[in-house]
């Protein structure tokens, strides 16, 4: 019997170095362990031995088959782990292959200024105002203090549908209409597309603008660049500043051009700057109190402040766009560019 | 405004570089827009005096040697020129010069002869006859024989000038002269401004019979006309040939030059007639009758009408009204006596008949932005002036002044110190206030807080009151001492946008995240714009507000529609080889306004994707998604009759029972006239889409309210139904929702036609879900809705479960 397990041990151990796959696992449990393996096997041989000396040898049979399990046991873990990991090798990939995506579009560039801006007044307390695009002489001159005859009607350009209505060149009517329906306090921006007849390297027949209109008791000159130097500061860089100077629009008087100190080389000059350090960005002024009497606003009682803002202006210097034609071309491949902002 | 320096320093003591007062002028509200150096470009060029001059035999040159002062007592310089001569002063051209246009000058031997430079003509430095006398000879410019040798030839013949090109504004045209210029500069440094002379004699002679009258008043407020006898039409005088000159104009003859000097110099145009050719010696400033002719002194003819103003006399137009002279009564060799007008003109109506006619000049330019009387006084002055100081005429009593009754006084007001600073927000002391206003030339008496204010008569832009002033002074002062303060006074307000406004900005965004790109396009096309989408001509899109004065005819409708400007982004973005994408924009469409009404505008929501990836399916699924996203639900109807879409690939969206908009591919026959490669055309998978965004919006959902989740699983069962080819999927779903209230969701898997199906028939397999909410389902239950949808399905589509 003794012999028996020997040679039981010594064949165990060559199966077991045999041992591949989960199929030689498989037959190898059989062999040894299963119901007619060579364990069951002795342990049928057992009646064969004398009474006296069965428990020790049925012990003996026992431990063998313990170590068997313990054995088989391992092997098991072991083949799961060598098949885990052959079906890992099976089932890789190449991770440089590209991803599968549906890519997400973009807001056009415009729209992600015209947003900022938004924000930076809409955080100053400003309310959104988008008025027509078509417009009558009233809200787009006339009530703006530009008389019939006055030049500034010359100075832009405007495309007329009929007598009555024409495309606004400006998103200062937008004023009126606040104003004509609502008393001050006011605080309002007017953001949108307007039109003159322009075409060129640097016009476009429509560009956009967004106007700010500010009426409320004891509003200065002091106030109008007080607020914008905020508005500059947000939008491009905190250490920027203004810089106002003499100018002329009907609806504001004093009217001034507003500069900013550059922010691409500080204000020591750089090409950006035409190397004058300062980069013209924006017109404003006090609103002209024919204005403000033109909408029932008592001018000795309120006064405002006005701005107007090229937003393709501050986009293309927001940007470093150098060709206005760029944002309506509408080219994919600028326009994707924009997903990062 | 072209001012040249030397001009303004005539008028005003300036002791500044030209790059200070540019700074100056920047300050008080005139932009230099250049500081064009008149003499720019040149260096080294020194007066030369000719020592020796040796003709080198066979040849036309000659040896000089030349003392150039401290650059060199005796340099060899060789010339071509014929009419050098020993003790010339000429301009010489020292080794390393530059002259205009850039030319270098080195030394180096003309026919093996050294040579150290080279001696200029005028026309080599840039002169002409105007500039400076005997510019133009052939040859070497002689200089004077005072001229010391070495001294820079810029500082001899005043090319050490420069020209200010000034930015106006338009509410300024007092300031649209070199007198109006130095008014301002004189102002800003506190200096006194010397006024050009305008006293003059008249004799006691008349003109017999002379007659002028104004019948059209509200065109022209004011007609001044002088007549000027014995006329000797010569050369004007040097000062004068050169004033204009640095201004561009080349002198024609003493009286032309006297009206074009008035011009630059007072900013008032003027024009003078030969009086010989004023028929019935009269002078009547009427409207054009209809169809009435003139010929300018260009020579262009003009057919008028009764817009156009005219100068006529007894019988015919001598001229356009503040545009131009006729050709009949022109300035010419022969005149003897001619008639000086001057006059003011309504700007608008200059402005209108220049458009109209297509005909302007430098007195209509002036005209447009506007005259004062004051300048049309001063400006026949000034012009009477200088007949006498150039000695070419006799000043008759004949002289005539046409008012329309304005005041002749400068506009008179109150104004209070307070209200001015309170308009700038800082505190001007009020001696500074007095100061700026008097050196503007504006008459103050105070009294405590009040001035009492008379403007300058050239100061019509000044209105009644403070604000006017503040700018005055705020200018004068300087915007340096604006202190910036953040809305000190104003009261706090909460802002930001309007919900809409908030769910416009989402839309878009949402846009974005099916993969398009906003685009942004212009508001105006073509009608060929609509034609190339064949869209009908008696649809109500046609009829299209127009832009009465477009730049192009390209640009001349407002859209009514968005489709066709997606369309022409699409195909842009293929000829530049962008061969795949998603496009969108928000935007206005324009439609007539109903009986009186205004115009009306509506927001669009326009896209288009194009690229072998695209189908009909994938839009949809792009727009399904938004939907989802926005809470509203579409159902499609299919959209035979859009004209630019494929009539059996384009669908209706449809909304609580309303349409809101259409999408689908491309019509075939709007594809094969697409302006893109021949080949390569039928391959494109172009689809678009409109929707009206405003009634999309209408069916969206405002806010999100939580519906309780079901605690129980979902049971699934796939369901697989053989249908006849032309039974749609749409309709197959909504019966299977309709015929149990469980079912939760139905989803389409697979399509399959084939043998085992039939002709004509298809297999459709759905995913189909049943919820109950509070309690579990059993697949008894299940089973029976199952039994329920296939009875259903039976009878009202002939479907059979596979």
């Amino acid at each position: 019997m003794e012999q028996k397990i020997q040679a039981l041990r010594e064949e165990m151990a060559q199966r077991i170095s045999q041992i591949q796959s989960k199929e030689t696992l498989a037959s190898f449990w059989q062999d040894f362990l299963g119901k007619k393996g060579s364990i069951a096997g002795l342990m049928k041989g057992l009646g064969a031995v004398p009474k006296e000396d069965r428990p020790a040898m049925g012990k003996f049979i026992n431990d063998f088959k313990v170590q068997v399990e313990e054995k088989y046991a391992a092997l098991s873990e072991r083949m799961e782990q060598m098949e885990l990991q052959a079906r890992n090798r099976r089932e890789a990939v190449d991770i440089t292959l590209p991803g599968v995506k549906r890519p997400t579009g973009s807001l056009h560039p415009l729209t992600l200024v015209k947003e900022e801006m938004i924000q930076v007044f809409a955080g100053m307390g400003f309310d959104i105002f988008e008025g027509p695009e078509i417009e009558d002489d009233d809200h787009n001159f006339t009530r703006l203090n530009v008389p019939k005859d006055h030049p500034s009607r010359d100075m832009q350009d405007t495309f007329y549908l009929d007598q009555e209505w024409l495309l606004r060149t400006q998103t200062s009517g937008g004023q009126i209409r606040v104003m004509d329906r609502q008393k001050p306090p006011i605080k309002v921006l007017v953001p949108g597309r307007v039109f003159r007849s322009d075409s060129d390297a640097t016009h476009s027949p429509m560009f956009h603008q967004m106007e700010g209109l500010v009426v409320d008791k004891g509003i200065t000159l002091c106030d109008l660049q007080g607020m914008l130097d905020r508005f500059v500061q947000q939008l491009f860089d905190e250490n920027v500043r203004t810089r106002l100077r003499p100018s002329y629009f009907p609806f504001t008087e004093p009217s001034v051009e507003v500069d900013v100190s550059c922010f691409e080389c500080g204000g020591k000059g750089c090409s950006l700057c035409k190397h004058t350090g300062w980069i013209e960005v924006l017109g404003g002024g006090v609103v002209h109190p024919h204005v403000l009497e033109n909408c029932g606003i008592d001018p000795s009682v309120y006064s405002g402040i006005a701005f107007g803002i090229g937003i393709e202006r501050i986009t293309m210097l927001k940007y470093g766009i150098n060709n206005i034609g760029l944002l309506f071309e509408n080219d994919l491949r600028f326009l994707e560019q924009f997903k990062e902002a | 405004m072209k001012v040249p320096y030397s001009w303004l320093k005539e008028y005003v003591e300036i002791d500044l570089t030209p790059e200070e007062l540019q700074e100056k002028l920047f300050s008080c509200g005139f932009e230099v827009e250049e500081l064009i150096p008149l003499g720019g470009e040149i260096s080294r060029v020194v007066v030369g005096e000719v020592l020796a001059c040796e003709p080198v035999e066979g040849t036309h040159l000659a040896i000089c040697q030349v003392n150039c002062g401290e650059f060199g007592e005796k340099i060899q310089i060789v010339t071509g020129a014929p009419n050098v001569y020993t003790g010339m002063h000429t301009p010489a051209a020292l080794d390393g010069a530059t002259l205009p246009g850039g030319v270098k000058i080195a030394a180096k031997p003309l026919k093996g002869i050294p040579s150290n430079g080279m001696m200029c003509s005028g026309e080599e430095l840039g002169l002409n006859e105007d500039l400076y006398p005997g510019a133009e000879v052939y040859g070497l410019l002689d200089l004077p024989k005072d001229t010391v040798p070495g001294t820079d030839i810029r500082d001899v013949t005043g090319l050490n000038d420069c020209i200010f090109d000034i930015s106006v504004t338009a509410n300024r045209p007092d300031c649209q002269s070199i007198l109006g210029i130095a008014r301002e500069v004189a102002a800003v440094l506190g200096k006194e401004l010397k006024m050009p002379a305008t006293d003059y004699t008249m004799t006691e002679t008349t003109v017999p019979g002379l007659e002028i009258r104004v019948d059209a008043p509200d065109l022209c407020p004011r007609y001044l006309g002088h007549a000027v006898r014995n006329i000797t039409v010569g050369e004007s005088p040097r000062w004068m040939r050169r004033h204009l000159a640095l201004c561009g104009l080349r002198s024609i003859s003493n009286v032309v030059d006297i009206t074009n000097y008035v011009l630059l110099e007072i900013g008032q145009p003027m024009h003078a007639f030969d009086m010989d050719q004023l028929q019935e010696r009269k002078i009547i400033v009427r409207r054009a009758v209809n169809g009435e002719k003139i010929q300018t002194l260009d020579e262009k003819e003009f057919t008028l009408n009764s817009e156009n103003l005219v100068i006529c006399d007894g019988n015919r137009p001598v001229a356009l009204a503040g545009i131009m002279g006729g050709l009949n009564s022109e300035i010419t060799e022969e005149t003897t006596q001619l008639l000086f007008e001057a006059a003011k003109f309504a700007r608008d109506n200059v402005r209108k008949t220049s458009r109209s006619l297509g005909q302007s000049s430098d007195s209509s330019a002036r005209f447009e932005k506007g005259i004062s009387e004051y300048t049309t006084e001063l400006g026949m002055a000034r012009a009477l002036h200088l007949i006498q100081e150039l000695n070419c005429g006799e000043i008759t009593s004949s002289a005539f002044d046409c008012s329309a009754g304005a005041s002749r006084e400068g506009k008179r007001f109150t104004a209070s110190l307070k209200r001015i600073n309170a308009i700038l927000g800082i505190e001007v002391p009020a001696e500074e206030v007095l100061r700026i206003l008097k050196n503007l030339n504006f008459e103050v008496a105070r009294e405590g807080d009040i001035l009492q204010v008379t403007a300058p008569r050239y100061r019509e832009d000044i209105e009644v009151g403070e604000p006017d002033l503040a700018e005055e002074v705020i200018r004068e002062y300087g915007y340096g001492h604006v202190t910036p303060t953040f809305l000190k006074a104003a009261t706090v307000t909460s802002g930001g946008k309007t919900p809409a406004q908030m769910r416009r900005d989402r839309a878009a965004r949402l846009m974005c995240a099916q993969g398009y790109n906003e685009i942004c396009t212009l508001s105006f096309y073509a009608d060929a714009d609509l034609d190339a989408l064949k869209i009908p001509e008696d649809v109500p899109e046609r009829n299209v507000l127009r832009i009465q004065n477009p730049i192009s005819e390209k640009l001349a409708i407002m859209r009514p529609l968005l489709a066709p400007s997606m369309l022409n982004i699409v195909v842009e973005n293929l000829k530049k080889g962008n061969h795949e994408g998603r496009i969108f924009e928000i935007s206005n469409v324009y439609l007539p306004g109903q009986e009186g009404n205004a115009p009306e505008e509506r927001a669009h929501l326009g896209f288009a994707a194009f690229g072998d990836a695209e189908d009909f399916f994938t839009v949809k699924g792009s727009l399904e998604a938004l939907g989802e996203s926005l809470g509203i639900q579409f159902s499609v109807e299919r959209a035979e009759d859009v004209s630019y879409l494929h009539p059996g690939i384009a669908a209706y969206l449809v909304c609580e029972g309303e349409r809101i908009g259409v999408f689908g591919k491309l019509a075939n026959e709007v594809t094969a006239e697409l302006k893109l490669h021949k080949d390569s055309k039928a391959n494109y998978q172009i689809y678009l889409g409109e929707i009206d965004y405003e009634r999309m919006m209408s069916h969206a959902a405002l806010s999100v309210r939580y519906r309780p989740i079901s605690a129980f699983a979902p049971v699934v069962r796939d369901l697989a139904l053989t249908v006849a080819e032309e039974i749609p999927c749409g309709a197959l779903m909504s019966e299977i929702t309709r015929a149990c209230p469980s079912v939760s969701d139905v989803e389409l898997f697979d399509v399959y036609r084939g043998e085992q199906i039939g002709e004509g028939k298809k297999s459709m397999a759905f995913k189909i879900r049943f919820e109950a909410g509070d309690k579990a389902l059993t697949p008894e239950e299940v089973d029976r809705f199952i039994k329920k949808i296939l009875g259903n399905l039976k009878f009202k589509l002939g479907a059979e479960i596979r």
